[in-house]
């Protein structure tokens, strides 16, 4: 019994060593850490902390999924970016629409659009707007991006401790990468209600495919009032109604 | 204490033919220009000088001395030229260099020939260097341009005259090295005074009721009493900073370190001031003669060196070393007072955080272009191609609020689509479209939600925009152009994706 006891101690303090060796810090007591409101997400992340020291790909499909996946990373950029961050936003063909972005709580006069004309000068901007640790965060829109590249941004991630969402826009082929975690985010048809007229508030599957060190799931969640929620697809008008008050 | 280099290139004029028409070289010939309706000599070549033909003779008599001589046109402005050209090269003696017109230089070589080891070599260098180049030429140095000209022109003995020793250097040198007004010279001749020595040691008050004041405040510029003027071609700029390297520098490693060296000193410099530099300028002068410059800016005053080295890092590929680099000269020509990096950038709560992030944005547009940076405020207007504006600098503040009531998509087409749409009745929103090719079946609409357009800014029709979604959740912008009209179906388009 006791030495039962004591292998799965050691078990545990093996686990938090190798987390600590593969550049996970343990939340230290009484350190608050943002969650971002992603409620049942933060599950899939490795000691429920949002690795902020880390790449995060993200991959759409479709145009839908690219408009999806553009607001919720204009969300999660906000939820770093708080009052007075700024975050660069990189691409080559840009359709993103900055008046918009104030809707997913994001000033848009705080973000520094480049908009590159070339795409062999795009991983480039990325990295060195990653080496610049005044930002909060640095989204990148790129297509295709190999092990080898992706590991360079990861390395200066660790570096800088600035945060990189990168937006794969229809890759040819969803190779791995070295980020810690990857994305794919639908739209869901929203969820206002049956009876009042007109489309709710954005909705989405976000799926977390892969995770280093966590538990990959998938959930719906919606953006409402600046916050995320889960949502089912269950929710009936009497429900919402009580919800909303 | 100062020291002046004075050199002469005593065939200026007839060396540069010789350089240009090397065919003439041993032959008698003169440079001659056309003046009162006959030609006269304006320079003429040794050859010639041994025959006696001088400058200021005419042509016709001096064709009477020597029938095969050839004459060259004389062309106002080459002297000139020529010694600001040979002025430009010079700066790698001195960072103040003169011309003294008409056939000579004045460096002002406080402080620089240490580097050559003494005087000597200086000297010996700048004369080697241009006799090498195919100029006649003889220098002196003195602790004035007065003596420096006059020993340069006029004396036989050596050429550097030591701190104080101008008038010993003078005595034996006629009134001429005094750089006197003919007239003068001529009274003096009349009177018996060959020398200096004769007339120096006389009275001011007699020499200037003799000779007049020029006479007296020539002798004093000669001597270091009286102030003279001295104009360098390229007036020093402020921050500036030189780096001449003991043997040519070829490799991109050996020209990052000078510059690394060179924006040291002058970020030091600029910080004691409390400026920064807006522009930086490397220059390479090259050992054949050539000079390799690049350039870099920033979007704010900076005076950190290592963001400057960034910058010219990006360019360091395009110098072209050649042979070698003997000389980097690195400068700040405009600055701007660092005073203002304290004031807000989106009132941000550190000074650092603006610095890293201009820093952040010169790396940028140095590689790829200023035009590539792009920030925007709002703007009041309903439009939604004009409802943003873009900020022209980084300190740029939103004038009105965001507005988060309007709901727009995340993603904008830049041009409006067409698509193709069933709608039931007037003013109802559409039942389905089709777009690139795939039919969605919209579940849910918003709208319509009419935007005008803007009559004094462009013509056109309104569009009434629904905000819809499909059975699968993507949610579109689209909208109809212009009045329902029962004869003509309605143009619809796409406009934008929600998130």
């Amino acid at each position: 019994m006791e030495t039962a006891l004591k292998k799965s101690e050691l078990v545990a303090r093996l686990r938090s060593d190798i987390l600590a060796l593969q550049g996970f810090r343990a939340p230290a007591l009484g350190v608050k850490h943002d969650d971002f409101g992603l409620g049942p997400v933060m599950k899939a992340f490795p000691q429920g902390v949002f690795p902020r020291v880390g790449m995060h790909e993200f991959i759409s499909q479709s145009a839908e999924q690219t408009a999806a996946t553009s607001g919720f990373m204009a969300a999660l950029a906000g939820k770093m970016m708080k009052q007075d961050g700024l975050c660069v936003w990189v691409g080559t063909c840009r359709t993103i629409y900055p008046f918009a972005l104030s809707q997913f709580g994001v000033s848009p006069d705080r973000v520094i659009f480049v908009d590159l004309k070339k795409d062999k000068d795009l991983l480039w901007a990325i990295e060195e707007a990653l080496k610049c640790d005044a930002l909060s965060a640095v989204v990148g829109e790129i297509k295709e991006l190999n092990l080898t590249e992706s590991r360079r941004l990861q390395l200066t991630v660790e570096e800088s401790k600035v945060t990189g969402l990168l937006h794969r826009v229809s890759p040819r082929l969803s190779n791995p990468v070295a980020a810690v975690c990857r994305w794919r985010i639908s739209p869901l048809p929203s969820v206002a209600d049956d009876v009042l007229p007109g489309i709710g508030f954005p909705r989405w599957q976000v799926e977390i495919e892969k995770v280093r060190n966590g538990e990959p799931g998938s959930w719906p969640l919606q953006f409402r009032d600046g916050s995320f929620e889960l949502t089912s697809d269950s929710v009936s008008f009497h429900q919402y109604i009580s919800k909303v008050g | 204490m100062k020291r002046y280099v004075a050199i002469w290139l005593r065939h200026l004029l007839v060396d540069r033919v010789l350089l240009t028409r090397p065919e003439l070289e041993g032959k008698s010939f003169v440079l001659a220009a056309k003046e009162r309706n006959r030609m006269v000599v304006k320079a003429s070549s040794r050859d010639a000088l041994k025959l006696g033909i001088e400058p200021g003779m005419v042509l016709a008599d001096a064709r009477a001395v020597q029938p095969d001589l050839q004459v060259v046109d004389y062309d106002q402005a080459l002297p000139e030229k020529l010694l600001y050209a040979l002025a430009e090269w010079a700066i790698r003696y001195s960072p103040l260099v003169a011309v003294d017109l008409p056939d000579g230089l004045i460096l002002d070589a406080t402080g620089c020939a240490h580097l050559w080891g003494s005087e000597a070599a200086y000297l010996k260098d700048i004369a080697t260097r241009l006799k090498s180049s195919g100029y006649d030429v003889r220098t002196a140095m003195a602790d004035t341009i007065g003596t420096a000209w006059a020993v340069s022109r006029y004396s036989r003995s050596f050429p550097i005259i030591a701190p104080g020793e101008q008038l010993s250097a003078l005595l034996p040198l006629p009134p001429h090295a005094l750089r006197l007004e003919a007239p003068v010279i001529e009274k003096m001749q009349k009177l018996g005074l060959y020398q200096i020595k004769s007339f120096i040691y006389m009275p001011p008050s007699v020499l200037r009721r003799r000779f007049g004041q020029t006479t007296l405040d020539q002798i004093g510029k000669a001597l270091g009493n009286t102030h003279e003027a001295f104009e360098p071609v390229q007036p020093a700029e402020p921050y500036q900073e030189r780096l001449s390297s003991l043997e040519p520098i070829q490799t991109a490693a050996g020209i990052e370190i000078a510059i690394q060296n060179l924006l040291e000193k002058v970020c030091e410099r600029l910080v004691k001031d409390g400026n920064g530099a807006r522009q930086a300028v490397l220059r390479c002068y090259r050992i054949d003669g050539e000079i390799q410059q690049v350039q870099i800016g920033t979007s704010g005053p900076s005076c950190s060196a290592s963001h400057m080295f960034k910058l010219f890092e990006l360019k360091i590929a395009s110098i072209e070393p050649a042979l070698g680099i003997e000389l980097f000269v690195m400068e700040a020509p405009v600055t701007e007072p660092l005073a203002n990096a304290q004031e807000a950038l989106w009132d941000l709560s550190s000074g650092n955080k603006i610095t890293a992030i201009a820093e952040l944005i010169d790396r940028l547009s140095a590689r790829a272009g200023a035009d590539v940076i792009h920030r925007y405020l709002p703007a009041q207007h309903h439009w939604p191609e004009r409802a943003i504006t873009e900020a022209t600098s980084l300190t740029d503040q939103p004038e009105i609020d965001w507005r988060t009531d309007q709901h727009r998509p995340v993603q904008l087409l830049a041009q409006p689509e067409r698509i193709i749409v069933s709608a039931p009745v007037p003013d109802y929103p559409p039942m389905l479209f089709r777009y690139k090719g795939d039919i969605h079946r919209i579940k849910k609409a918003d709208g319509p939600n009419r935007i005008e357009q803007e009559w004094w800014i462009a013509d056109g029709m309104h569009r009434d925009y629904y905000a819809v979604e499909d059975e699968h959740g993507g949610r579109y912008w689209i909208f109809r152009l212009g009045h329902y009209n029962e004869e003509l179906s309605a143009e619809w388009f796409i406009h934008g994706f929600f998130a």
